[in-house]
């Protein structure tokens, strides 16, 4: 399951941009999204999500459960 | 609000002179900062004059509002909101509305991009001859977004080599950019510092992220303070001056901020800022949602007061937003909107700013010698008698604001050395128009509670009448004259005054710090009620 950004969550701040290792992370109107299909759940990066670990609003960067969990 | 860094170049000769400043802000040869008062000078540190400072730091510092409280009647600073993003939690700072103490950017002003803001400091640079000073404070972290601040610098500099550069940080990502602010010749850099013990750090800090990793609890405020302490060495030894701003928070860090003010002194900063905490509950802050109060007046001046022996100290900080433009106390960021910023024709003139600058060292000057003459008028006096003054101003040294429109006063300590400036209280306008005006004078009366009297350019009946019943005197005798030659000029008449028992000698209480941002003029009255 990839990692989503609570639109009504996101302050626009863009931290979480520049820290995704898969350049997932794009901005669209001044929010930010991630692409499920880029989203790796960092996953051979680091230990733990960079989007959850620097996102200064907490629960929102979540795991999408709507779609499935990443596959390596 | 964050950032900085260093290189090796000529760091030895830089470096002894920095050490030299250090010595020389020690108390022993008074150099007009200590409040032990006593040598004439009306004040210190950063309100000290070409006379108390080594020569290369006094340049970099006069015409610098936030460095020196001299310049900060004169000249005007401006922030751009380059920086959005952030690698530390401060539990008063709210992201999501807005930064109570650093900005209020996130999803309420508009960011800009290196480009949009290096226009934004032109435009405002031409049509603002005051404005010495670019600033990146944030809203987040400048030192968390580099390639936009350097991007920034690098494009202002290019295009307007006058405009001072600085940047403020929290310093977690310091030591990794200082070679980089040395060759932005970014030469003045704020650091936060609000601890130097980690049991304090956690109750202020809920977590940094550093290299990949979230740090939590007292790992988080060791690292931070670790990271924060490397880069003051490391500006010092660049020969980058420093400011350290810290967060006043009673019962979290109030009495521990001496330490941090003798730790940040030996390692070579130039100034201090202690700050009161701004904290509501609708700014949505850990702080403010639990009700953590903010100092009062008089607890913030005694701490001030209680460091000032050991350094330089910063009183005229306005705590002012991300991307605030104009003097300090003013905010004439509505003016330049993005909007009307790329429709402007902007024509930077060098030689127009730099002759302005030349007619306001003319009124400094002119300002300095009143003031030195008038203190003679004291020499005689022997009280020990301190008294506050509240002034009304808008800027130039000058007692020239009408208490009605007023949206700060200025606060001066008077003593027999003479007129030392201590501090300023926002008020909401009182002169509004109808609804609201009591409950707004009621205000302005708690905030210069402390104070005997206030200096004012014009003031109404009714408010002159309820000043007097607070036992605060209306004077509106110097309209237009200097500060500190009408300070005092009253303070005279005042010592004299106790003499014959026409005033009682009273000792005022304490004022309140008004929580919150500026109303903005035009907004509905009551709004930051």
């Amino acid at each position: 399951m990839p990692y989503k950004i609570v639109a009504s969550q996101c302050t626009g701040c863009s931290a979480c941009e520049p820290e995704c290792p898969n350049k997932a992370i794009f901005e669209k109107e001044g929010i930010f999204l991630i692409d499920p299909k880029k989203c790796t759940e960092c996953i051979g990066f680091f230990d733990e999500p960079q989007c959850v670990a620097v996102c200064p609003v907490d629960k929102t960067c979540i795991v999408d459960k709507s779609l499935p969990r990443y596959q390596r | 609000m964050e950032a900085l860094m260093e290189a090796k170049q000529g760091v030895s000769e830089r470096f002894s002179k920095l050490k030299g400043l250090a010595i020389a802000v020690k108390p022993p040869p008074h150099q007009g900062c200590g409040s032990s008062g006593g040598s004439g000078k009306s004040s210190c540190g950063s309100s000290a004059g070409s006379g108390d400072l080594p020569p290369d730091v006094w340049e970099k510092v006069k015409n610098h509002p936030c460095y020196s409280e001299e310049a900060h009647h004169h000249y005007a600073r401006m922030h751009v909101a380059v920086a959005p993003a952030c690698n530390i939690q401060c539990n008063y700072c709210n992201r999501k509305y807005d930064c109570a103490n650093e900005s209020r950017p996130g999803v309420v002003s508009e960011r800009l991009t290196p480009e949009q803001a290096a226009r934004k400091v032109l435009a405002v640079a031409s049509e603002i001859p005051q404005m010495t000073v670019l600033g990146i404070a944030g809203p987040g972290d400048p030192l968390a977004n580099p390639d936009k601040t350097f991007g920034t610098f690098d494009r202002v500099f290019k295009a307007a080599p006058d405009i001072k550069l600085c940047l403020s940080t929290n310093g977690l990502a310091l030591p990794d950019h200082v070679a980089r602010i040395k060759d932005f010749k970014v030469d003045h850099v704020t650091i936060t510092i609000n601890m130097i013990d980690p049991e304090v750090g956690a109750r202020i800090y809920p977590w940094v992220f550093f290299r990949h990793k979230r740090y939590v609890g007292k790992d988080a405020a060791k690292l931070l303070s670790e990271r924060q302490l490397e880069g003051l060495e490391m500006l010092t030894q660049a020969g980058i001056l420093c400011k350290v701003n810290s967060v006043m928070i009673p019962g979290i860090n109030d009495d521990h901020l001496v330490e941090v003010n003798k730790a940040v002194k030996s390692r070579g900063a130039f100034l201090h800022n202690i700050m009161p905490l701004i904290s509501a509950p609708e700014h949505g802050t850990v702080f403010g949602l639990a009700g953590q109060r903010g100092p009062t007046a008089q607890e913030l001046k005694a701490l001030q007061d209680k460091c000032e022996g050991e350094m330089n100290m910063m009183r005229h900080c306005r705590q002012c937003r991300a991307d605030a433009v104009g003097l300090l106390g003013e905010d004439r960021g509505a003016e330049f909107t993005t909007e009307r910023i790329e429709s402007m024709e902007i024509q930077y003139d060098a030689g127009k700013r730099q002759s302005y600058r030349d007619s306001v060292e003319v009124e400094r000057s002119a300002r300095r010698a009143a003031r030195e003459q008038e203190l003679l008028t004291l020499a005689g006096e022997n009280s020990n008698r301190k008294i506050l003054l509240a002034v009304a101003t808008k800027g130039g040294g000058k007692v020239n604001e009408h208490f009605g429109h007023a949206k700060e006063f200025q606060i001066y300590e008077m003593s027999t050395a003479g007129a030392k400036f201590v501090g300023h209280r926002r008020v909401d306008l009182y002169c509004q128009g109808g609804y609201g005006e009591e409950d707004a004078l009621a205000g302005v009366i708690r905030a210069i509670n402390d104070c005997v009297a206030v200096l004012v350019a014009k003031i109404g009946a009714c408010p002159k009448e309820e000043l007097r019943k607070a036992g605060i005197e209306p004077i509106d005798q110097y309209a237009y004259g200097y500060i500190e030659t009408s300070a005092i000029s009253y303070y005279r008449g005042y010592l004299e005054r106790l003499k014959s028992g026409a005033v009682a000698d009273v000792e005022r209480g304490d004022a309140v710090i008004r929580q919150g941002a500026f109303v903005e003029v035009g907004a509905p009255a009551g709004q930051a009620a």
